[in-house]
Protein backbone atom coordinates (compact mmCIF):
# COMPACT_ATOMS: atom_id res chain seq x y z
CA UNK A 1 0.00 0.00 0.00
CA UNK A 2 2.87 2.27 1.13
CA UNK A 3 4.65 1.53 -1.75
CA UNK A 4 2.20 2.06 -4.48
CA UNK A 5 1.23 5.64 -3.00
CA UNK A 6 5.11 6.35 -3.60
CA UNK A 7 4.65 5.18 -6.91
CA UNK A 8 1.17 7.77 -7.09
CA UNK A 9 3.42 10.83 -6.22
CA UNK A 10 6.40 10.01 -8.20
CA UNK A 11 3.86 9.95 -11.36
CA UNK A 12 2.47 13.27 -10.35
CA UNK A 13 5.54 14.80 -9.53
CA UNK A 14 6.01 14.56 -13.76
CA UNK A 15 3.70 16.78 -15.38
CA UNK A 16 4.73 19.48 -12.28
CA UNK A 17 8.17 18.99 -13.14
CA UNK A 18 7.08 19.93 -16.58
CA UNK A 19 4.98 22.80 -15.67
CA UNK A 20 7.73 24.80 -13.51
CA UNK A 21 10.40 23.69 -16.28
CA UNK A 22 8.56 25.07 -19.00
CA UNK A 23 7.46 28.31 -16.65
CA UNK A 24 11.34 29.10 -15.50
CA UNK A 25 11.94 32.18 -17.88
CA UNK A 26 8.26 33.85 -17.19
CA UNK A 27 9.25 32.77 -13.20
CA UNK A 28 12.71 34.45 -13.67
CA UNK A 29 11.45 37.64 -14.92
CA UNK A 30 8.51 37.91 -12.69
CA UNK A 31 10.90 37.66 -9.89
CA UNK A 32 13.27 40.12 -11.20
CA UNK A 33 10.69 42.97 -12.54
CA UNK A 34 9.77 42.30 -8.23
CA UNK A 35 12.28 44.72 -7.62
CA UNK A 36 11.19 48.28 -9.18
CA UNK A 37 15.06 49.49 -8.34
CA UNK A 38 16.21 46.88 -11.21
CA UNK A 39 16.72 48.24 -14.50
CA UNK A 40 16.54 46.00 -17.62
CA UNK A 41 20.11 45.71 -18.86
CA UNK A 42 21.74 46.96 -15.94
CA UNK A 43 24.80 44.87 -14.95
CA UNK A 44 23.44 43.53 -11.60
CA UNK A 45 19.95 43.01 -13.58
CA UNK A 46 21.38 40.74 -15.70
CA UNK A 47 23.40 38.88 -13.30
CA UNK A 48 20.46 38.38 -10.87
CA UNK A 49 18.38 37.46 -14.02
CA UNK A 50 21.02 34.74 -14.91
CA UNK A 51 20.84 33.21 -11.50
CA UNK A 52 17.20 33.11 -10.33
CA UNK A 53 16.72 31.51 -14.00
CA UNK A 54 20.15 29.07 -14.21
CA UNK A 55 19.87 27.70 -10.35
CA UNK A 56 16.34 26.65 -10.96
CA UNK A 57 16.64 25.21 -14.04
CA UNK A 58 19.70 22.86 -13.42
CA UNK A 59 18.24 22.04 -10.17
CA UNK A 60 15.07 20.65 -11.85
CA UNK A 61 16.98 18.96 -14.34
CA UNK A 62 19.70 17.69 -11.72
CA UNK A 63 16.51 16.00 -10.42
CA UNK A 64 14.64 14.51 -13.32
CA UNK A 65 17.65 12.73 -14.72
CA UNK A 66 19.58 11.59 -11.44
CA UNK A 67 15.86 10.35 -10.76
CA UNK A 68 15.94 8.08 -13.88
CA UNK A 69 19.59 7.25 -13.93
CA UNK A 70 19.09 5.89 -10.28
CA UNK A 71 16.41 3.62 -11.53
CA UNK A 72 18.04 3.02 -14.72
CA UNK A 73 20.79 1.64 -12.52
CA UNK A 74 18.51 -0.60 -10.68
CA UNK A 75 19.28 -3.11 -13.47
CA UNK A 76 22.66 -2.88 -13.29
CA UNK A 77 24.75 -4.57 -10.64
CA UNK A 78 28.73 -4.99 -10.51
CA UNK A 79 27.96 -8.81 -10.43
CA UNK A 80 26.03 -8.46 -13.31
CA UNK A 81 28.50 -6.79 -15.59
CA UNK A 82 31.37 -8.53 -14.14
CA UNK A 83 29.78 -11.71 -15.84
CA UNK A 84 28.83 -10.33 -18.82
CA UNK A 85 32.76 -9.46 -18.97
CA UNK A 86 34.38 -12.65 -17.84
CA UNK A 87 35.67 -14.33 -20.56
CA UNK A 88 35.75 -11.81 -23.34
CA UNK A 89 38.56 -10.99 -25.61
CA UNK A 90 39.98 -7.65 -25.89
CA UNK A 91 38.74 -4.31 -27.77
CA UNK A 92 35.12 -6.03 -27.81
CA UNK A 93 35.37 -6.41 -23.68
CA UNK A 94 36.89 -2.87 -23.66
CA UNK A 95 33.96 -1.44 -25.73
CA UNK A 96 31.49 -3.37 -23.20
CA UNK A 97 33.40 -2.37 -20.21
CA UNK A 98 33.57 1.06 -21.16
CA UNK A 99 29.55 1.27 -21.84
CA UNK A 100 29.24 -0.60 -18.55
CA UNK A 101 31.32 2.01 -16.44
CA UNK A 102 28.69 4.38 -17.36
CA UNK A 103 25.38 3.03 -15.88
CA UNK A 104 26.81 0.14 -13.65
CA UNK A 105 26.47 2.54 -10.13
CA UNK A 106 30.07 2.98 -8.50
CA UNK A 107 31.59 4.64 -6.33
CA UNK A 108 34.69 5.42 -5.89
CA UNK A 109 35.40 3.84 -2.09
CA UNK A 110 34.40 0.29 -3.56
CA UNK A 111 36.58 0.79 -6.36
CA UNK A 112 39.10 -2.02 -4.55
CA UNK A 113 36.48 -4.49 -3.80
CA UNK A 114 35.21 -4.21 -7.55
CA UNK A 115 38.92 -3.70 -8.76
CA UNK A 116 39.71 -7.38 -6.75
CA UNK A 117 36.22 -8.82 -7.90
CA UNK A 118 37.08 -8.32 -11.44
CA UNK A 119 40.43 -9.53 -11.57
CA UNK A 120 39.97 -12.61 -9.73
CA UNK A 121 37.33 -13.93 -11.53
CA UNK A 122 39.31 -13.63 -14.62
CA UNK A 123 38.15 -10.40 -16.01
CA UNK A 124 41.23 -9.34 -18.45
CA UNK A 125 43.18 -6.36 -16.50
CA UNK A 126 42.73 -3.67 -19.55
CA UNK A 127 39.07 -4.52 -19.82
CA UNK A 128 38.98 -3.60 -15.66
CA UNK A 129 40.82 -0.64 -16.48
CA UNK A 130 38.07 0.14 -19.42
CA UNK A 131 35.42 -0.02 -16.91
CA UNK A 132 37.40 2.02 -14.08
CA UNK A 133 38.17 5.24 -16.34
CA UNK A 134 34.90 5.14 -17.79
CA UNK A 135 32.78 4.86 -14.41
CA UNK A 136 34.17 8.15 -12.76
CA UNK A 137 34.94 10.01 -15.92
CA UNK A 138 31.12 10.00 -17.62
CA UNK A 139 28.96 11.08 -14.63
CA UNK A 140 25.61 11.72 -14.79
CA UNK A 141 25.80 15.04 -12.96
CA UNK A 142 28.22 16.76 -15.61
CA UNK A 143 25.99 15.01 -18.41
CA UNK A 144 22.96 17.47 -17.04
CA UNK A 145 25.18 20.67 -16.03
CA UNK A 146 26.80 20.56 -19.43
CA UNK A 147 23.28 20.03 -21.43
CA UNK A 148 21.74 22.89 -19.35
CA UNK A 149 24.80 25.35 -20.28
CA UNK A 150 25.90 24.40 -23.79
CA UNK A 151 23.07 21.74 -25.16
CA UNK A 152 23.17 18.53 -26.40
CA UNK A 153 26.23 18.95 -28.64
CA UNK A 154 28.54 19.20 -25.90
CA UNK A 155 27.02 16.17 -23.92
CA UNK A 156 27.63 14.25 -26.95
CA UNK A 157 31.53 15.13 -27.14
CA UNK A 158 31.79 14.23 -23.02
CA UNK A 159 30.00 11.26 -23.43
CA UNK A 160 31.53 9.76 -26.83
CA UNK A 161 35.13 11.20 -25.74
CA UNK A 162 35.07 10.06 -22.54
CA UNK A 163 33.88 6.20 -24.17
CA UNK A 164 37.09 6.38 -26.57
CA UNK A 165 39.44 7.31 -24.21
CA UNK A 166 38.43 4.68 -21.79
CA UNK A 167 38.32 2.16 -24.59
CA UNK A 168 41.89 2.91 -26.16
CA UNK A 169 43.17 3.23 -22.29
CA UNK A 170 42.33 0.17 -21.39
CA UNK A 171 43.00 -1.49 -25.11
CA UNK A 172 46.73 0.01 -24.24
CA UNK A 173 47.25 -1.25 -20.61
CA UNK A 174 46.07 -4.79 -21.75
CA UNK A 175 48.47 -4.66 -25.13
CA UNK A 176 50.93 -3.83 -22.52
CA UNK A 177 50.64 -6.54 -20.12
CA UNK A 178 51.27 -4.88 -17.39
CA UNK A 179 49.71 -7.60 -14.43
CA UNK A 180 53.23 -7.82 -13.29
CA UNK A 181 52.55 -4.69 -11.97
CA UNK A 182 49.85 -5.36 -10.15
CA UNK A 183 50.35 -6.43 -6.30
CA UNK A 184 51.40 -10.21 -6.57
CA UNK A 185 48.64 -11.16 -3.38
CA UNK A 186 45.78 -10.00 -5.60
CA UNK A 187 46.48 -12.83 -8.38
CA UNK A 188 48.06 -14.87 -5.43
CA UNK A 189 44.74 -15.07 -3.22
CA UNK A 190 41.97 -16.82 -3.84
CA UNK A 191 38.10 -16.04 -2.78
CA UNK A 192 35.81 -18.42 -2.90
CA UNK A 193 33.58 -17.92 -5.96
CA UNK A 194 30.20 -18.68 -4.50
CA UNK A 195 27.14 -18.25 -7.47
CA UNK A 196 25.74 -14.96 -5.93
CA UNK A 197 21.99 -14.74 -6.81
CA UNK A 198 20.77 -10.83 -7.79
CA UNK A 199 18.55 -9.76 -5.67
CA UNK A 200 14.95 -9.64 -5.99
CA UNK A 201 14.10 -5.73 -6.55
CA UNK A 202 10.54 -5.03 -7.21
CA UNK A 203 9.63 -2.14 -9.32
CA UNK A 204 8.69 0.17 -6.33
CA UNK A 205 11.99 -0.61 -4.79
CA UNK A 206 13.48 0.68 -8.24
CA UNK A 207 11.53 3.90 -7.90
CA UNK A 208 12.86 3.96 -4.71
CA UNK A 209 16.20 3.95 -5.41
CA UNK A 210 15.72 6.46 -7.86
CA UNK A 211 14.57 9.16 -5.44
CA UNK A 212 16.88 8.03 -2.90
CA UNK A 213 19.37 8.78 -5.61
CA UNK A 214 18.28 12.04 -6.29
CA UNK A 215 17.92 13.20 -2.33
CA UNK A 216 21.36 11.40 -1.73
CA UNK A 217 23.13 13.32 -5.20
CA UNK A 218 20.93 16.63 -4.94
CA UNK A 219 21.45 17.67 -0.99
CA UNK A 220 25.56 17.07 -2.26
CA UNK A 221 25.76 18.72 -4.94
CA UNK A 222 22.90 21.66 -4.78
CA UNK A 223 25.50 24.14 -2.61
CA UNK A 224 28.29 23.81 -5.30
CA UNK A 225 26.18 24.65 -8.27
CA UNK A 226 25.25 27.46 -6.41
CA UNK A 227 28.21 28.80 -5.73
CA UNK A 228 29.24 27.97 -9.36
CA UNK A 229 26.54 29.42 -10.92
CA UNK A 230 26.54 32.67 -8.46
CA UNK A 231 30.24 33.10 -9.44
CA UNK A 232 29.22 32.69 -13.45
CA UNK A 233 26.08 35.15 -13.08
CA UNK A 234 29.30 37.82 -11.46
CA UNK A 235 31.41 37.28 -14.10
CA UNK A 236 28.88 37.47 -16.85
CA UNK A 237 27.83 40.39 -15.79
CA UNK A 238 31.31 42.12 -14.75
CA UNK A 239 34.49 40.34 -16.70
CA UNK A 240 35.47 41.38 -20.14
CA UNK A 241 34.40 38.73 -22.54
CA UNK A 242 37.84 37.93 -23.97
CA UNK A 243 39.49 38.24 -20.58
CA UNK A 244 40.57 34.52 -20.81
CA UNK A 245 41.20 34.23 -24.28
CA UNK A 246 44.74 34.85 -24.22
CA UNK A 247 45.69 32.64 -21.36
CA UNK A 248 43.08 29.75 -22.61
CA UNK A 249 42.20 30.56 -25.94
CA UNK A 250 42.17 28.41 -29.40
CA UNK A 251 45.60 29.79 -30.12
CA UNK A 252 47.72 29.20 -26.98
CA UNK A 253 49.30 25.73 -27.66
CA UNK A 254 50.63 25.07 -24.26
CA UNK A 255 46.84 25.73 -22.72
CA UNK A 256 45.65 22.08 -22.96
CA UNK A 257 48.53 20.60 -21.24
CA UNK A 258 49.07 22.39 -18.76
CA UNK A 259 45.10 22.59 -17.94
CA UNK A 260 45.76 18.56 -17.71
CA UNK A 261 48.45 18.85 -15.44
CA UNK A 262 46.42 21.54 -13.52
CA UNK A 263 43.48 19.50 -13.35
CA UNK A 264 44.75 15.64 -12.57
CA UNK A 265 45.61 16.37 -9.24
CA UNK A 266 42.70 18.57 -8.31
CA UNK A 267 39.54 16.45 -7.28
CA UNK A 268 36.06 18.08 -7.31
CA UNK A 269 33.04 16.72 -8.10
CA UNK A 270 31.83 17.03 -11.50
CA UNK A 271 28.95 19.68 -9.86
CA UNK A 272 32.00 22.62 -9.21
CA UNK A 273 33.67 22.31 -11.57
CA UNK A 274 31.23 22.26 -14.75
CA UNK A 275 29.97 26.32 -14.27
CA UNK A 276 33.59 27.18 -13.51
CA UNK A 277 34.19 25.44 -17.28
CA UNK A 278 31.45 27.47 -18.46
CA UNK A 279 32.56 30.45 -17.32
CA UNK A 280 35.84 30.01 -18.89
CA UNK A 281 34.32 29.63 -22.13
CA UNK A 282 32.46 32.47 -22.03
CA UNK A 283 35.28 34.71 -21.15
CA UNK A 284 37.07 33.47 -24.53
CA UNK A 285 38.63 29.87 -23.01
CA UNK A 286 38.74 27.60 -26.01
CA UNK A 287 36.39 24.43 -25.61
CA UNK A 288 38.66 22.00 -26.10
CA UNK A 289 40.67 23.31 -23.34
CA UNK A 290 37.99 23.98 -21.32
CA UNK A 291 36.42 20.23 -21.54
CA UNK A 292 40.12 18.89 -21.20
CA UNK A 293 40.17 20.84 -18.08
CA UNK A 294 36.93 19.23 -16.18
CA UNK A 295 37.84 15.90 -17.45
CA UNK A 296 41.29 15.69 -15.76
CA UNK A 297 39.42 16.78 -12.51
CA UNK A 298 36.95 14.25 -12.88
CA UNK A 299 38.76 11.35 -14.25
CA UNK A 300 41.67 11.11 -12.13
CA UNK A 301 42.54 12.17 -8.74
CA UNK A 302 44.74 11.76 -6.20
CA UNK A 303 42.69 10.38 -3.48
CA UNK A 304 41.57 7.56 -6.42
CA UNK A 305 45.41 6.78 -6.89
CA UNK A 306 45.82 6.47 -3.35
CA UNK A 307 43.16 4.22 -3.19
CA UNK A 308 44.38 1.85 -6.36
CA UNK A 309 48.03 2.01 -4.53
CA UNK A 310 46.54 -0.60 -2.27
CA UNK A 311 46.24 -2.98 -5.42
CA UNK A 312 48.78 -1.57 -8.31
CA UNK A 313 52.61 -0.87 -7.90
CA UNK A 314 53.20 2.30 -8.79
CA UNK A 315 54.16 2.15 -12.30
CA UNK A 316 50.87 0.33 -13.43
CA UNK A 317 49.52 4.09 -11.61
CA UNK A 318 51.37 6.36 -13.51
CA UNK A 319 51.25 4.55 -16.88
CA UNK A 320 47.56 4.50 -16.16
CA UNK A 321 47.64 8.46 -15.10
CA UNK A 322 49.76 9.07 -18.33
CA UNK A 323 48.00 7.21 -20.42
CA UNK A 324 44.65 9.08 -19.71
CA UNK A 325 46.02 12.40 -19.41
CA UNK A 326 47.47 11.74 -22.62
CA UNK A 327 44.07 10.81 -24.55
CA UNK A 328 42.15 13.77 -22.31
CA UNK A 329 44.91 16.23 -24.30
CA UNK A 330 44.38 14.94 -27.64
CA UNK A 331 40.90 15.15 -26.88
CA UNK A 332 41.91 19.10 -26.14
CA UNK A 333 43.16 19.64 -29.25
CA UNK A 334 41.09 17.66 -31.25
CA UNK A 335 38.06 20.00 -30.25
CA UNK A 336 40.19 23.16 -30.66
CA UNK A 337 41.48 21.93 -34.04
CA UNK A 338 37.65 21.26 -34.94
CA UNK A 339 35.89 23.89 -33.37
CA UNK B 1 21.69 -13.71 15.70
CA UNK B 2 24.99 -12.02 14.31
CA UNK B 3 24.80 -9.22 11.51
CA UNK B 4 28.09 -7.86 10.13
CA UNK B 5 28.01 -4.48 8.19
CA UNK B 6 30.89 -4.71 5.17
CA UNK B 7 32.19 -1.74 4.13
CA UNK B 8 36.13 0.21 3.84
CA UNK B 9 35.05 3.35 5.43
CA UNK B 10 33.00 5.47 3.22
CA UNK B 11 30.12 7.67 4.19
CA UNK B 12 27.42 5.45 3.41
CA UNK B 13 28.80 2.42 5.22
CA UNK B 14 28.77 4.40 8.28
CA UNK B 15 24.87 5.14 7.63
CA UNK B 16 24.09 1.59 7.24
CA UNK B 17 25.93 0.51 10.38
CA UNK B 18 24.61 3.26 12.13
CA UNK B 19 21.06 2.09 10.94
CA UNK B 20 21.19 -0.97 11.60
CA UNK B 21 22.35 -0.76 15.34
CA UNK B 22 19.30 1.89 16.26
CA UNK B 23 17.22 -0.73 14.22
CA UNK B 24 18.41 -3.65 16.41
CA UNK B 25 18.12 -1.35 19.38
CA UNK B 26 14.64 -0.37 18.77
CA UNK B 27 13.58 -3.27 18.27
CA UNK B 28 14.84 -5.21 20.77
CA UNK B 29 16.81 -8.00 18.41
CA UNK B 30 18.96 -9.97 19.98
CA UNK B 31 21.94 -10.02 17.66
CA UNK B 32 25.78 -8.91 17.84
CA UNK B 33 26.44 -6.36 15.39
CA UNK B 34 29.88 -6.07 13.82
CA UNK B 35 31.78 -3.95 11.31
CA UNK B 36 33.82 -5.34 8.80
CA UNK B 37 36.56 -3.28 7.38
CA UNK B 38 39.11 -5.32 6.29
CA UNK B 39 39.36 -5.66 2.38
CA UNK B 40 40.40 -9.29 2.78
CA UNK B 41 37.64 -10.45 4.94
CA UNK B 42 35.00 -8.39 2.77
CA UNK B 43 36.55 -10.31 -0.30
CA UNK B 44 35.71 -13.76 1.21
CA UNK B 45 31.69 -12.78 0.82
CA UNK B 46 31.96 -12.25 -2.75
CA UNK B 47 30.79 -8.59 -2.61
CA UNK B 48 31.94 -5.97 -4.68
CA UNK B 49 29.61 -3.10 -3.70
CA UNK B 50 30.05 -1.82 -0.49
CA UNK B 51 28.23 -1.57 2.15
CA UNK B 52 26.29 -5.12 2.49
CA UNK B 53 24.84 -6.23 5.01
CA UNK B 54 25.58 -9.93 6.04
CA UNK B 55 23.19 -12.01 8.94
CA UNK B 56 24.12 -14.91 10.28
CA UNK B 57 27.16 -15.49 7.44
CA UNK B 58 24.79 -14.48 4.01
CA UNK B 59 24.74 -11.20 2.32
CA UNK B 60 21.26 -9.92 2.59
CA UNK B 61 21.70 -6.31 1.08
CA UNK B 62 24.99 -5.06 -1.21
CA UNK B 63 25.64 -1.54 -2.41
CA UNK B 64 22.85 0.41 -1.09
CA UNK B 65 21.34 1.85 2.27
CA UNK B 66 18.37 0.54 2.54
CA UNK B 67 15.57 2.35 4.95
CA UNK B 68 15.23 1.94 8.91
CA UNK B 69 11.40 0.22 7.78
CA UNK B 70 13.11 -2.38 5.15
CA UNK B 71 15.70 -3.29 7.74
CA UNK B 72 13.84 -3.55 10.34
CA UNK B 73 11.59 -6.42 8.20
CA UNK B 74 15.07 -7.66 6.84
CA UNK B 75 16.49 -8.11 10.26
CA UNK B 76 13.16 -9.73 12.46
CA UNK B 77 11.27 -11.65 9.61
CA UNK B 78 14.64 -12.95 8.36
CA UNK B 79 12.77 -11.96 4.69
CA UNK B 80 16.32 -12.68 3.15
CA UNK B 81 16.06 -10.62 0.22
CA UNK B 82 19.55 -12.22 -1.46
Amino acid sequence: MKWNRKIGWTLLALPVWYLLYSNLQRFADGLVGLFPGLSAGAPLTEALRFFVFEFPKVLLLLVLIIFFVGIVRSFFTPERTRKALEGKNTFVGNVMAAMLGIVTPFCSCSAIPLFLGFVESGVPLGITFSFLIAAPMINEVAVVLLYGMFGWNTVLIYISTGLVIAIVAGWIIGRLRLEKWVEEWVYATHFEKGETEDEKISFSQRIEMGLTAVREIVSKVWLYVALGIAVGAGVHGYVPAEFMASLMGKDVWYAVPLSVLIGVPLYSNAAGIVPIVSVLIEKGAALGTALAFMMSVIALSLPEMIILKKVLKLPLILTFAAIVATGIMLVGFLFNFIM
Amino acid sequence: MKIQVLGTGCAKCKSLEKAVREVVAQNGIDAEVTKVEDIMEIMKFNVMSTPALVVDGKVVVKGRVPSNDELKQILTNKIFLI
